[in-house]
């Protein structure tokens, strides 16, 4: 059974939320280490992240760089706008592909749930245009919203 | 623009989702599929077209009536496109649990 859940809100949300079997602090850090974020957010398997600059403040920036070692890669950039630790992030976005895409605002929970943290994702991307190219074009670091047999929709 | 882009352009609008979600339950005629909209025929015709050009629903002759259905395929296809993309976020998370254990068995080396 996937802990997974994603679906789409409105015309431009996407949501996606996990759960963790560690506490809200542990999972948050694993969001704002550039250390920890090297070893985990790498998308499909074969690709890594050599450049990883993760200035974890208000107004800070960050910059992430995935290769496939076979000459394939491509880059993001953003920057913090609220960080409440170990409860909450918000942070824009955009993916060169080479070009930038839209800005994509992004807002992070980490709730304790049990005796571990559920973690909510709520991207707004700027109109449902956007949100459709993003999905079809397989959306940064392997992200995705559930049109999955149509269940958002009904 | 490739068939997966086509269709998830096609979703990007309120208006076709509605028709996806009414043809879901079956085969629709283009009038019963106008009713709950307020919308001219031509306009809902123009959503139609929109949705069966992304391969999403398929057209039945009968008489003179054309109801429209899901085509399978098409949804099937960008099920697993997304099927696809789903996987690629767990394997992110799921490593992130490794990560997370080890952050926790690290905690509990630096306590003895």
């Amino acid at each position: 059974m996937s802990k997974l859940t994603l679906k789409t809100e409105g015309d431009t949300h996407v949501i996606v939320t996990r759960h963790f079997a560690a506490p809200p602090e542990a999972v948050y850090r694993a969001h704002t280490d550039p250390k920890l974020i090297q070893k985990w957010l790498l998308g499909p398997e074969g690709w890594t992240m050599p450049v990883c600059i993760n200035e974890a403040k208000p107004g800070g920036k960050f910059r992430y760089e995935w290769t496939n070692g076979k000459g394939r890669g491509f880059h993001v950039t953003g920057e913090f706008l609220e960080l409440e630790p170990y409860h909450r992030i918000v942070h824009v976005e955009r993916m060169y592909l080479p070009d930038p895409t839209p800005d994509n605002h992004v807002e992070t929970k980490f709730d304790p749930d049990g005796k571990g943290t559920l973690m909510t994702m709520r991207m707004t991307l700027p109109d449902a245009q956007t949100r459709a190219a993003m999905l079809a074009t397989g959306m940064e670091r392997g992200m995705e919203a559930s049109y999955v047999r149509l269940e958002g929709m009904i | 623009m490739n068939g997966l882009d086509a269709a998830f352009s096609a979703l990007a609008d309120p208006t076709r989702r509605a028709i996806l979600a009414r043809l879901a339950k079956g085969e629709t005629t283009v009038n019963e599929l106008a009713k709950p909209f307020e919308m001219t025929q031509p306009a809902i015709s123009q959503h139609l077209k929109v949705l069966e050009d992304a391969g999403l629903i398929v057209r039945r002759v009968d008489g003179a009536k054309r109801p429209r259905r899901l085509a399978s395929a098409g949804i099937d296809a960008m099920d697993q496109w997304l099927a696809m993309l789903r996987k690629a976020l767990e394997k992110n998370y799921d490593r992130l649990d490794g990560v997370l254990a080890g952050m926790e068995q690290h905690k509990r080396g630096e306590k003895r």
